[in-house]
C-alpha cells in the first residue's frame, strides 16, 4: 500500500507539548511541509518566541534560535544581514509580536528587511495562564480583564498589526489566515509559502497572521474554540490579504 | 568567518578614544555593528557608519538599545564578530540582551562609555557602572569579562583582546570606557595585532550536519543546572588565565593608589605631587578582578581608592585587602572629575 500521507521530513518525531486543540501545531506542520516542498531544509534558520511556541525548534528539523520575549525581529535582521544566503524566519505570538516586541515589528518591517514573519495570534498569553493580549476581542474575559475587555475602562481596542505594516512600504506582503476547517488550513499554507517565496526572491518583508484556537486559555472545547474564529474573531479580525 | 585587515605598518596618528575603538573593530574583524545615538558615545556609532559601510560590513541604525543588542545576538549566532556600544542608560536597556547573550554562550563585544547617572543623569564622565558591569546588570548567574583601558591607545589595544576573548570563551565581552576616554584625542600607534580567531562549530546557517540549536531555554529536570555548572566552570578558568593589571613602583612604595580608567591616569599625577613613595596598581580587567595580585602589593601598606563614582571598585579592594581600617576612598560622582590637587589633600589629610 503506498503512503498517502506521511509526516513531513523536516518535522521531528517529538511528543507534542501542546494543549489538545490548540492551533500551533498545525502551523508548526505548514511550515515543515513548505520548507520541504522548497527544498530549502539547509538553508533555513527558524526563531522561536517567547510563548507557548518557546520549544518550537523542538519540532522542525533546521537551525533555530531562541530570542528574547518581543526581539525576534531584531535577532532575525543580525542573521539575515550575515547570512543573506539563508531564509530567516520569525516565528511569534500575539504578546511578543504585537506588545512587548511592537517596536522591532514596526523598524524590522519598516526596514523592508527580507524576512518572513509569521504571527499566530490567538488573542490571549496562552503560556502564562490567559492574560489580555493586544488583539484580545472586546468583552473577551481574560485573567487580566475578568469582567470582559473594555476600552471605557481603559484597556484598549484589538491592536490591528497587519493593517498597521500594510501603510509600510518595506511591507510587500501581509495576509491574515485562519487554521479552523480544511480549506482554511490550505489557504494558510498558500499564504505562508507566498511569504516564503518572497524571501527566496528577495522582494522583502512578508508577514502571515494565523487566526489559531487556544481552547484550554478561551475555556471552550476545541471545536466550539474553532467554530468561534469564524463566527467571533474574523468579524474583528477580517480574514484575506491586507497588502 | 571574515578575517580582520592588518594594520598597515607601524604609524602614530591622532585620535579620540571613541574613534579608536571603532577603528580596533574594524581592524579586528567586526562584521556586524548596531546601535542606537546616545551621547557621549556617538561618535563610535557615526565612525562605524561610515567605515563598515566602506568595508562593505553590516551597519545597522536601530530603533531601541534593546533592538542593537539583539541584533549582535543574531550576527553572533551567524558566526560573525559583531559589536554594539552605548553610554550607562543605553547599557542598562542592553541587559536583558546581555543576560541572553551569557546564557547563550555566544561571544559580543559590548562598549559602555559611561556618563553621570543614576537615571538619565548628565553627559559628564563617570565611573559609576561599574557594579553593572562587574557584578551581573542582568538577570542569572553569569560573568561578563571587562576591560577598562586608560588611554586612547589602550581603547585600540583592548579592542582587539576583547573579540579574541569572546570567541575563546564564547562570552560577552565589555569594554568600560568613559565620556573623558572616549571624548578626548591622544597619539596613538597602530600596530599589527595578533589575532586569535576560533573555529565556530555552533552557528547556525551551516550545512549537511545535524541541526544547531541557539537556546539558554532548559526545561527537562536539572538540565539548567547542568549548563550553569558548564559556565562556571569556564568563569573560572577564565578568572584563572585572563588577569590583567599594571603596577607601578608597588615594592618601594609606602602607599599604594588602586584606580582604574580615567581615574588612573589622574591618581598618577597626583602620586608625582606627594613627598612619599606613591605605588600605582591599576586593574585593567575589571572582571576578573587581580584579587591576589592587589592584596599582595598592598601588604601592610595604606590603600586610597579613586573612582568617579560613590565606591564601587572599592568592595572589590576591600575583598583584596580585606583589613578595611587601612583603605581609604576619594571619589567624585554626577558627572564631575577630581583634579590631581584633590587628591593630594585627601591623601595628606589621611597621614
Amino acid at each position: 500500500m503506498k503512503a498517502k500521507f506521511k509526516r513531513p521530513r523536516t518535522l521531528r518525531d517529538t511528543p507534542t507539548h501542546y494543549c489538545s486543540g490548540c492551533g500551533h501545531g498545525i502551523v508548526h506542520r505548514l511550515i515543515a511541509e513548505i520548507v520541504d516542498e522548497l527544498e530549502i531544509r539547509e538553508k533555513t534558520i527558524g526563531i522561536a518566541p517567547v510563548g507557548c511556541a518557546v520549544l518550537a525548534y523542538d519540532y522542525w528539523d533546521f537551525d533555530c534560535s531562541e530570542a528574547a520575549h518581543g526581539r525576534a525581529l531584531a535577532v532575525a535582521t543580525g542573521i539575515k544581514r550575515c547570512r543573506p544566503d539563508c531564509i530567516v524566519f520569525s516565528y511569534q505570538g500575539d504578546g511578543d509580536l504585537s506588545a512587548i516586541g511592537t517596536a522591532e515589528t514596526i523598524h524590522t518591517a519598516n526596514r523592508g528587511e527580507n524576512l518572513t514573519c509569521i504571527f499566530v495570534n490567538n488573542g490571549v498569553y496562552g503560556m502564562t495562564g490567559g492574560q489580555m493580549a493586544p488583539t484580545t476581542l472586546i468583552g473577551q474575559k481574560t485573567v487580566t480583564t475578568p469582567l470582559g475587555r473594555d476600552p471605557q475602562r481603559g484597556e484598549g481596542y484589538p491592536l490591528y498589526i497587519l493593517e498597521m505594516l500594510s501603510v509600510l512600504k518595506g511591507v510587500v506582503y501581509a495576509e491574515r489566515v485562519c487554521v479552523s476547517t480544511p480549506s482554511d488550513v490550505l489557504a494558510t499554507k498558500k499564504a505562508i509559502k507566498e511569504a516564503f517565496i518572497n524571501q527566496l526572491e528577495n522582494k522583502g518583508f512578508s508577514i502571515v497572521e494565523v487566526l489559531s484556537p487556544c481552547p484550554t486559555i478561551w475555556r471552550m472545547k476545541p471545536p466550539q474554540a474553532v467554530r468561534w474564529i469564524k463566527e467571533e474573531m474574523v468579524k474583528v479580525f477580517p480574514l484575506g490579504r491586507v497588502k | 568567518m571574515r578575517r580582520g585587515k592588518k594594520p598597515q605598518g607601524r604609524h602614530k596618528i591622532l585620535i579620540t578614544g571613541n574613534d579608536a575603538i571603532g577603528k580596533a573593530a574594524i581592524l579586528a574583524g567586526c562584521y556586524f555593528y548596531a546601535g542606537y545615538p546616545i551621547t557621549p558615545q556617538n561618535e563610535l556609532t557615526a565612525y562605524m557608519a561610515k567605515n563598515m559601510l566602506k568595508e562593505k560590513r553590516i551597519f545597522i541604525q536601530a530603533e531601541s538599545e534593546l533592538s542593537a543588542i539583539n541584533m549582535v545576538f543574531g550576527a553572533s549566532a551567524s558566526g560573525f564578530r559583531a559589536m554594539t556600544s552605548s553610554s550607562s542608560p543605553g547599557i542598562s536597556l542592553k541587559q536583558e540582551g546581555i543576560s541572553y547573550l551569557a546564557g547563550c554562550q555566544l561571544p559580543a563585544v559590548i562598549v559602555n562609555v559611561m556618563r553621570g547617572g543614576p537615571g538619565l543623569g548628565n553627559i559628564g564622565p563617570s565611573q559609576s557602572d561599574y557594579f553593572q558591569a562587574t557584578k551581573g546588570g542582568g538577570h542569572g548567574d553569569y560573568r561578563l569579562i571587562v576591560l577598562a583601558p586608560s588611554s586612547v591607545q589602550e581603547s585600540f589595544d583592548l579592542t582587539f583582546l576583547a573579540f579574541d576573548l569572546a570567541d575563546k570563551y564564547r562570552n560577552p565581552v565589555m569594554i568600560l570606557s568613559d565620556a573623558f576616554l572616549g571624548q578626548m584625542a591622544e597619539p596613538i600607534m597602530l600596530g599589527a595585532k595578533r589575532l586569535c580567531y576560533v573555529k565556530k562549530r555552533w552557528v547556525l546557517g551551516k550545512k549537511e550536519r545535524k541541526p544547531n540549536i541557539i537556546r539558554s531555554l532548559l526545561l527537562k529536570e536539572g538540565a539548567l543546572e547542568e549548563h550553569n555548572l558548564l559556565l562556571q566552570k569556564k568563569y573560572r578558568e577564565i578568572a584563572k588565565k585572563e588577569v590583567r593589571y599594571q603596577t607601578i613602583n608597588t615594592k618601594e612604595a609606602e602607599i599604594i593608589f588602586v584606580a582604574y580608567g580615567i581615574s588612573f591616569r589622574i591618581a598618577k599625577e597626583a602620586a608625582h605631587l606627594l613627598p612619599m613613595k606613591v605605588g600605582l596598581f591599576r586593574p585593567i580587567t575589571l572582571w576578573p578582578f587581580p584579587y591576589e595580585v592587589l592584596q599582595r602589593v598592598s601588604n601592610k601598606k595604606k590603600v586610597f581608592v579613586f573612582e568617579l563614582s560613590a565606591g564601587q571598585m572599592l568592595d572589590d579592594v576591600y575583598l583584596s585587602v580585606k583589613d578595611k581600617e587601612k583603605v581609604f576612598f576619594y571619589g567624585r560622582t554626577g558627572g564631575e572629575v577630581f583634579n590631581e590637587k584633590e587628591l593630594v589633600n585627601f591623601v595628606l589629610s589621611k597621614r
